[in-house]
């Protein structure tokens, strides 16, 4: 355990197999800041041994934008006088028809946090059409009881993705002013209520900019190390979004420099070898390409966050500003640059 | 010298076989498939996009390779069971390698819901060979069960440690009448040779030749060692001790 005024001992926790929870917070601590480059060598070594050089793609394909919600960090919030949309089953069949054009086989579906405008039926009706088009399908949808995940499992729904937002239960309480996702405990357990309803993957996440960084990224290594162990047949991977600016958004939060948030990622990555690790268009071109070989498995693409964005008719305005515009086949060739395949498909719906 | 390894009345041309997932793209693995002489070659079901012309990975498996489709995903024998139909359905023949692993961070795989779909895949005609935890009551059920080898891992998936089971593996050598073939783990030509001095018939490689810095000549490397570690078990070398012992300490008296 690391004590107050001791250094830590980084190159000794480097050369471990397995870490402790409290390695795990020497790597997230500034005493780990001066040794980035070995981290960073480990962290490759380990992404290739359990990955091999591939990284996945998806795309998100967003379904509504009604939220109940009053979330002081998103451009979706209830009070915000933006256009509001959910698309029907047609535009659904048009923005489809899009995403699979572009090669995409691994799709992300999201709504806004709203049981009346995107109730769990429409979703599943959604996904009864998408699954004879797509190789697998994830939600990020507000968090459900776990007979409902256990419906959508059965309708084909292969993963979830649902972030914590900010496991700081006090600034959880701040930043959630009104609606459902007020509550804390409900959201976090979602997970768990996902992986007991026979799920195949559940993606975690905290939204870089909230709260204090290394804390949160310790409780978010916690929770999926937990989730691991309790649930091993369910694959554990996290996302790592970070707060950007953007219309509509009341609380902007800090801002969460390149360099602390790689050595996030390269502490979480030592912590959890076998996790996978999904960077979203939120981050530019650029930085997902440097990323690339530190630890990503997985990469959206070609993304829009907008209702009706991939242009099945008339649109929204988006959840966050995509940085990286690239499309799948700019992806894919970057992706080919740095020595690594693209791999689009990585199941095979049974 | 006549040393076929014959399975399911198919003569293998090489007792490396090889993996195909990790590969950085599939012109080079196609190149380590050529360059190491694999005639078996295990193929995910997960990865192949019949829908994908230009980038199907089949299309880059050279002619003549035997394509074994694996249940990699598999959670439980019924999901291994449907991997393995889809994979007939898209025309890949009737070789299977059931992995079944409901422990995604050791990738450990799961003997009993192994068991379990071995016996329906194997009654339904498939050629199936199962990746196995080495125990030796679960490899006999297996037997039983009508596959046409075993597979224990060597130490588990992508660990590159070498034959960590080898006194179980050479218990199954011995013991089975089904050929034993040594999957995951081999991380090195030289752990290769080994598994094969034991007395296994052949050695699946995947990690250590896909993410190598030169993987065509790495499965080159791995392919040489695998048939000159089946010479030395032909030969009879005599396994190695760990403590050198005098010649005949307690006979010597008797010279």
């Amino acid at each position: 355990m690391p004590e107050e005024g001791r250094p830590c001992d980084i190159p000794g926790v480097l050369e471990k197999e397995t870490l402790s929870e409290a390695d795990f917070l020497s790597l997230l601590s500034e005493s780990a800041l001066p040794f980035l480059e070995s981290m960073a060598q480990k962290a490759r070594e380990l992404t290739i041994r359990h990955f091999g050089r591939v990284i996945s793609l998806y795309a998100p394909l967003y379904l509504s934008n009604y939220c109940d919600n009053e979330c002081l960090y998103c451009g979706f919030n209830r009070k915000n006088m933006i256009r509001r949309k959910t698309l029907s089953l047609e535009e659904l069949k048009r923005e489809a028809g899009q995403i699979r054009g572009m090669g995409i086989q691994h799709l992300l579906l999201l709504t806004g946090d709203s049981r009346s405008h995107s109730p769990l039926s429409y979703i599943q009706e959604c996904v009864g059409f998408l699954k004879t088009i797509f190789s697998s399908i994830s939600v990020e949808i507000y968090p459900l009881e776990t007979e409902e995940y256990r419906q959508l499992a059965a309708c084909g729904v292969d993963g979830l993705t649902l972030y914590q937002e900010t496991y700081d239960e006090k600034l959880y309480a701040a930043l959630h002013v009104s609606g459902p996702k007020r509550d804390y405990r409900f959201r976090l357990e979602g997970p768990e209520r996902g992986c007991r309803a026979g799920l195949r993957q559940v993606n975690i996440g905290a939204l870089l900019g909230l709260g204090d960084l290394r804390r949160e990224i310790f409780f978010l290594g916690r929770h999926a190390r937990w989730l691991q162990h309790c649930y091993p047949d369910v694959e554990t991977g996290i996302s790592l979004p970070r707060l950007k600016r953007h219309e509509g958004i009341v609380f902007e939060g800090r801002t969460v420099s390149d360099r602390e948030f790689v050595q996030m990622m390269l502490a979480l990555r030592l912590f959890l070898p076998q996790g996978p690790l999904a960077i979203s268009t939120r981050e530019p071109y650029d930085f997902r390409r440097r990323l690339i070989g530190l630890g990503v498995t997985r990469m959206s693409a070609g993304s829009s966050t907008q209702v009706g964005g991939y242009g099945s008719g008339e649109k929204t305005e988006g959840q966050f500003e995509i940085q990286d515009k690239s499309s799948v086949e700019d992806i894919k060739r970057m992706i080919a640059e740095k020595g690594y395949q693209a791999v689009l498909k990585d199941w095979q719906p049974l | 010298m006549n040393d076929p390894l014959i399975i399911a009345g198919t003569q293998i041309r090489s007792r490396f076989f090889l993996g195909t997932g990790k590969f950085s793209s599939y012109p080079l693995m196609r190149d380590s498939i050529e360059a190491s002489g694999a005639h078996v070659v295990t193929v995910a079901l997960r990865r192949i996009d019949p829908t994908q012309e230009q980038e199907n990975i089949l299309g880059f498996i050279p002619k003549g390779c035997l394509v074994m489709v694996n249940t990699s995903g598999a959670r439980n024998a019924e999901e291994a069971v449907r991997i393995a139909h889809l994979g007939r359905a898209m025309g890949c023949g009737p070789w299977v390698k059931i992995e079944v692993i409901a422990d995604q961070r050791y990738l450990l795989p799961d003997n009993a819901e192994t068991i379990k779909a071995a016996r329906q895949l194997a009654s339904e005609g498939f050629v199936v060979m199962p990746y196995m935890n080495p125990d030796l009551s679960d490899a006999k059920r297996l037997q039983d069960a009508g596959v046409a080898s075993v597979m224990p891992l060597g130490a588990p998936i992508g660990t590159n440690k070498g034959v960590l089971t080898r006194d179980m593996i050479r218990i199954l050598v011995e013991s089975l009448n089904v050929p034993v073939i040594v999957d995951a783990g081999i991380g090195r030509p030289s752990h290769a040779a080994e598994a094969m001095e034991l007395g296994a018939a052949a050695v699946l490689s995947n990690t250590a030749v896909a993410v190598s810095p030169d993987p065509a000549a790495t499965a080159r490397a791995f392919a040489l060692a695998v048939e000159a570690g089946r010479l030395a078990y032909r030969a009879g070398i005599s396994p190695s001790r760990d403590n050198p012992e005098a010649s005949s300490p307690l006979t010597g008296f008797l010279h």
